[in-house]
């Protein structure tokens, strides 16, 4: 485990201003930025629904909520240069929100973020939010919590389980990232080939980013475990009867 | 055995990942991949970047912008990660399996 780490944070060692991921304003049509915002809203709408409920239902979850945002506003607009590609990028930290908020819950956290990032932050744009909220936000958490859920019924311990959410959650953000351009941005040109071509291009840079991103989310789910039980078990992360297993 | 087998695979991801260097598509070093692999292809395609409604690219304005955002986002997530942690299970009449 010390080698992973150490590996990763080879990553940070050249820390340098620098712009990174979400398509940027003005960079997708008109149809495909309204396509992408009617896709998400449904989505928006049952995670809103679900943020109510709970933090009536639970007083800790509002901390938690407000945890989860800030974290994932830090990560995902926090350019990690990639020494093997010569470029920068960010984490997404949609999947640790996933896991600890649930999905729907977590697409309404990642809006907020990217909103505050399209605004102030030139990152991202206002125009292109709903393509970013349905890579990021949709595409991340369900990911991340789907492989979380699948890995921990098969048995497998919280912090592997935790550690392939948060990689798999990247690659699908970057995944849903190249087929959004591709299709923007394509016009008359076949769909394939140059989704193929955006994909291939993120591949040195989301490669190690992917396996920061695991490392991360692991290591956040493994520090609540041993912090806060049982909050994990309220969240139904965990069962009780695995607490000091 | 079973940590260790999953140690060594971990390892030899990370060797790998970095032992790639053969795809450098920037020529200018550590730009962000919105302008590597998004902005190029968009204007391969005749797509150009808009500059934001709120245009905060301006000389070191967005240094500024991005290092508040930081201090506060870090504030937020100290502050509640301090409301979370210090909130003890025991507090609310629950063990610490969080059972009542």
């Amino acid at each position: 485990m010390r080698k992973i780490f150490g590996g990763s944070l080879l990553l940070l060692i050249f820390a340098s201003p620098a712009y990174a991921m979400h398509i940027s304003e003005g960079i997708l049509p008109f149809n495909w930025a309204a396509f992408w915002y009617v896709l998400v809203i449904p989505f928006m709408f049952v995670g809103l629904k679900k943020l109510q409920k709970a933090a009536k239902d639970d007083l800790s979850f509002k901390p938690l909520v407000g945890l989860i945002t800030a974290v994932v506003f830090i990560i995902s607009c926090m350019p990690i240069p990639v020494p093997t590609a010569g470029t920068c990028s960010h984490p997404c930290g949609t999947a640790i929100s996933a896991i600890l908020l649930t999905p729907f819950v977590s697409v309404v956290v990642a809006s907020v973020a990217l909103l505050i990032q399209a605004l102030f932050l030139s990152h991202g744009g206002i125009t292109t939010l709903g393509a970013n909220i349905m890579s990021m936000g949709i595409m991340g958490s369900f990911t991340g919590y789907l492989v979380f859920k699948l890995l921990r019924s098969m048995r497998i311990n919280l912090a592997i389980s935790g550690f392939f959410a948060g990689l798999l959650a990247d690659w699908a953000t970057y995944l849903a990232t190249s087929v959004e351009l591709s299709l923007g941005i394509r016009g008359d040109a076949p769909f394939f080939p140059l989704f193929w071509k955006i994909l291939l291009a993120f591949v040195p840079t989301q490669l190690p980013l992917g396996i920061l991103e695991g490392a991360i989310t692991s290591g956040m789910v493994v520090l609540l475990y041993k912090k806060r039980p049982d909050l994990l078990i309220k969240m139904r992360v965990i069962k009780a009867t695995e607490v000091g297993v | 055995m079973k940590r260790n087998k999953i140690l060594k695979i971990g390892f030899v991801l990370v060797v790998i990942n970095f032992c790639i260097p053969m795809f450098a598509f920037c020529a200018e070093k550590w730009t962000g991949v919105d302008e590597s692999v998004v902005g190029k292809y968009a204007k391969e395609h005749g797509r150009e970047k808009r500059k934001s409604f709120i245009d905060t690219d301006q000389g070191d304005l967005l240094l500024f912008v991005f290092l508040l955002a930081g201090v506060l986002g870090g504030f937020t997530a100290g502050y509640y990660w301090k409301v979370l942690i210090s909130e003890k299970p025991m507090d609310r009449g629950m063990n610490r399996e969080g059972h009542p």
